[in-house]
């Protein structure tokens, strides 16, 4: 029997590949056409046919309103997560779409989700590699990026599954790019992978090792690429015919796909060209001309570009390296041939980028090496492993909303963790558990990824059930978590499945913003605990009034407890936490003689049926300042 | 190679290692064991780094998931289980902190700064969550709390005096040498430990675990007073 072949994709914003390994090399598998680049383009022509690729840019101007390009950027996301990308993409979601359900394209009178128009593009790739090899092809490696989230990946797994594909991995593109770089260099150092493509960006950096592809960090920004230069070239060409010619041509779909073709056109001639001349032939029989220089091109594209430094500088960070020791810096993606990009990369890293491979190939390549590793391996591929990382952080949300991380970003994959948690009142016989994803502190502001209840717990006093969470992330980076209540043993099991329709921040822009918001997240965190602190040391005093101390107190010290107190309910819920502790401080500060009292009776109590002469004062028992400082640093 | 070959191999029956048989490869269940006795390490603390990624790596080219791509889904799930449990005691492992912090759990300590279920205990009964000031420091955090209070009040009214920033920058600079002077503290403890391990009493370790555990608590405390000043600076 001969192995079942194993495809690896690139299922990419722009464009995607199909690739696999023929001897000891990979090489891309053409489309009928002879191109190697299967734009991601899907269209429905006038019998509901699906056109995919090539013969599908034509209909994205001819009829754009049974087109889509792009699909990647919505992948994995609810419809509150798209709101920006609809106002710079022609995406027209489905009329009758629902609250909570998987967003919906709206091409001609049909509508498809995300997953089903990418599954569209592989269902096109498979056609090629089987018209290539004279056989069924069912399995693929298809690479993500690194930077994608849990259900961005489960969104990917899912296109595999209805393109008829069994996805046997995920792999992380900057990752599966080194594979391809690394595979007939047996060299050993840190290589750093600068991967901008169409919609995405990534930065991974890696130690190679005798064959080991280790990522040490990884980070990026999902909504990140040569599309966001495009839609800026396209608003100022808007623009432009506006004022000129007082033509608004923003609504009409047509027009505004012709310009992006021109701009993409111009965009790329850039990179060779010091100048190029824009002439658009408008509805109404006007032209549009202008001059675009490359300086003009560069001063616009500029604040993209730049965005990516902060990933990378990050990735470096975490890395725990600097510039100087990264040995090579390998860049993929169309955009990484814009000069200014790779000007940027040179600055960050101080050293002259690699750009010996086509930067638009190296991803499938990488995946074709991987797919190969997958079937088993070959000669050339027996000494090789990628040990890849999670991206974000995961977490479960505890008391006051705050994310507990279980297990942190650039954790090599498969990883797990366990941790126990247990009820908060009597009784209590569920507990819900609520999975997070991202760098925040507070889980408000992270990527919600499921929530799920254990049930059945036995009735049991506030704090005694023991329940075990465990987290575990397999080679995909996909998640997967089980709990179980330890003293009843009781078991739920969960894959994680994708919170579409809730409205968190852009989990691509987590890491970043949890870089900016570091602090007012560490501000907010310090509100939380101060509340809690405030009510541990009330619920403390209401225990100590029912002691004996309280009434050996005079009238003048518990009034000032209740006057102090009553200070202290007054200021907990305001978001000053520096005045919350400072309450705290003072009501503690005026319990101390209760605490003193209590104390006391707490001793003489212990010593009661002892006869003096065995104990020792000393010994007695050591109970602590009932409202004490409780410190949660 | 780690392992006790008190067992026999699933699939082929010969005497098999901990986690995939010597004699023919297979991957094997999965048995709760710690991450010391894991990587076939007793519980000391004074580990070679290189030593501990070479055999990181050589065991992964053995359990991880990759190597198991084809095969059938029970020895899938062992591979998943293995090398995710691989993987995390080898980043608890190779980090000194972590380690040390591991170890010390594993011996039953309860440390302030991980002890969540401290401070839910002293949120539920109002007992006392402490976090000591390092004596030897008392007087340097009182002043430099005293700093910092004065400096966010100097950014509220979008002030900062030249003067404090650089008073707060030595601070920190101060902090950051008596963490790193820490380590070195640290692995006198390791040694010590280690010798205990092989030949101490009880008393012995019990003296070198409380070494740590004050050690590893005055460090988190400094740690989060430059994350203070950090943030203060940076604001």
């Amino acid at each position: 029997m001969t192995p079942d072949r194993i495809v690896g994709i690139d299922l990419g914003t722009t464009n995607s590949l199909v690739a696999y390994m023929q001897g000891g090399t990979p090489a891309v598998i053409p489309g009928e056409d002879g191109s190697n680049l299967v734009p991601s383009v899907v269209a429905l022509d006038e019998n509901n046919q699906t056109i995919i690729g090539n013969s599908a840019r034509r209909n994205l101007i001819e009829t754009p309103d049974r087109a889509v390009y792009s699909v990647k950027r919505l992948m994995g996301r609810g419809v509150d997560d798209v709101q920006e990308e609809l106002k710079l993409f022609p995406f027209r979601l489905a009329d009758d779409l629902q609250p909570g359900e998987v967003l919906r394209i709206q091409l001609g009178n049909r509508s498809f989700n995300p997953p089903e128009i990418s599954a569209f593009i592989l269902r096109q790739l498979k056609k090629n590699a089987e018209r290539f090899f004279g056989a069924p092809v069912a399995k693929a490696v298809i690479t993500v990026p690194a930077y994608f989230n849990d259900a961005q990946r489960q969104a990917t797994k899912d296109a595999g599954r209805i393109a008829g594909l069994d996805v046997l991995r995920l792999v992380n593109e900057p990752t599966a790019a080194s594979l391809a770089y690394g595979l007939d260099k047996k060299t050993n150092g840190t290589i750093a992978v600068y991967d901008l493509g169409g919609g995405t960006f990534d930065i991974s950096i890696l130690k190679l090792h005798d064959g080991i592809f280790e990522v040490i960090a990884t980070n990026g920004d999902t909504h990140l690429g040569g599309d966001d230069i495009d839609n800026l070239l396209i608003t100022v060409a808007l623009d432009d015919i506006r004022g000129d010619m007082g033509i608004d041509l923003r609504r009409n779909g047509e027009a505004v796909q012709a310009i992006r073709k021109a701009v993409i056109d111009a965009k790329i001639a850039l990179s060779s060209q010091n100048s190029v001349k824009l002439d658009l032939e408008l509805p109404g029989g006007h032209h549009y001309r202008r001059e675009i220089t490359r300086e003009m091109f560069e001063q616009l594209a500029q604040p993209v570009i730049d965005r990516t430094v902060g990933p990378t500088k990050q990735a470096l960070k975490d890395a725990g390296l600097k510039p100087e020791q990264i040995d090579e810096v390998v860049l993929v993606g169309g955009s990484t041939r814009i000069p200014k990009v790779r000007q940027l990369v040179q600055d960050i890293f101080k050293r002259v980028p690699h750009t010996d491979l086509n930067p638009d190939e190296v991803v499938a390549l990488g995946a074709a090496v991987q797919a190969n590793i997958l079937g088993g391996g070959s000669e050339a591929t027996k000494e090789l492993l990628l040990l890849d990382v999670t991206p974000l952080s995961l977490g479960i949300e505890v008391a006051g909303g705050v994310t507990d991380k279980i297990i942190l970003r650039n954790s090599t994959i498969p990883a797990s963790a366990t941790q126990h948690y247990t009820t908060q009142i009597d009784g209590q016989t569920n507990v819900a558990i609520h999975v997070l994803q991202g760098e925040r502190e507070l889980a408000k502001d992270c990527r919600s990824l499921a929530r799920f209840d254990l049930k059945g717990i036995p009735p049991m006093p506030a704090g005694m059930p023991r329940i075990e969470v465990k987290f575990l992330i397999d080679a995909n980076g996909i998640l997967h978590v089980s709990a179980r209540e330890q003293r009843s043993g009781k078991e739920s099991e969960i894959e994680v499945q994708p919170s579409y329709g809730l409205t968190d921040d852009q989990v691509e822009g987590m890491l970043l913003e949890s870089f900016d918001f570091a602090e007012e997240d560490f501000r907010q965190r310090q509100v939380i605990e101060a509340r809690r602190e405030a009510d541990t040391i009330i619920a403390a005093l209401e225990k100590s009034r029912k002691n004996d101390a309280w009434s050996k107190l005079r009238k003048d010290e518990r009034e000032q407890i209740a006057k102090l107190e009553s200070g202290l309910l007054a200021v907990k819920s305001s978001d000053d936490y520096q005045s919350i502790r400072k309450a705290i401080d003072v009501l503690n500060q005026a319990t101390m003689r209760l605490a003193e009292l209590m104390m006391d009776s707490a001793v003489a109590t212990a010593l009661k049926g002892k006869a003096m002469d065995e104990t020792n004062l000393e010994e007695g028992p050591t109970a602590g300042h009932p409202v004490a400082k409780a410190e949660f640093k | 190679m780690p392992g006790d070959a008190t067992s026999t191999c699933w699939s082929c029956g010969t005497m098999r290692a901990a986690h995939f048989c010597s004699s023919c490869g297979k991957v094997q269940p999965p048995v709760p064991a710690d991450y010391f006795t894991f990587f076939g390490l007793p519980r000391k603390l004074q580990i070679d780094g290189s030593q501990l990624e070479k055999e990181f790596y050589a065991l992964n080219r053995k359990l991880h998931p990759d190597v198991y791509a084809s095969a059938p889904a029970q020895e899938r799930a062992w591979s998943l289980e293995q090398s995710s449990l691989l993987n995390d005691a080898y980043r608890t492992l190779k980090d000194p902190i972590r380690r040390t912090e591991y170890l010390l759990r594993l011996e039953g300590v309860e440390l302030e700064e991980q002890s969540k279920a401290a401070t839910e205990k002293a949120r539920a009964t109002g007992e006392i969550k402490k976090q000591v000031v390092p004596p030897d420091l008392l007087e340097e955090v009182f002043e430099l709390n005293m700093q910092l209070e004065e400096l966010r009040a100097q950014k509220k009214v979008g002030e900062d005096d030249p003067a404090l920033l650089e008073e707060l920058g030595k601070a920190k600079l101060f902090l950051e040498e008596k963490s790193e002077g820490m380590m070195a503290e640290l692995q006198t403890y390791w040694k010590d430990w280690d010798r205990g391990v092989d030949s101490g009493t009880e008393e012995s370790l019990r003296k070198t675990r409380d070494q740590m555990v004050d050690l590893i608590n005055r460090r988190n405390y400094i740690r989060n007073l430059v994350r203070d000043v950090n943030e203060v600076l940076e604001s």
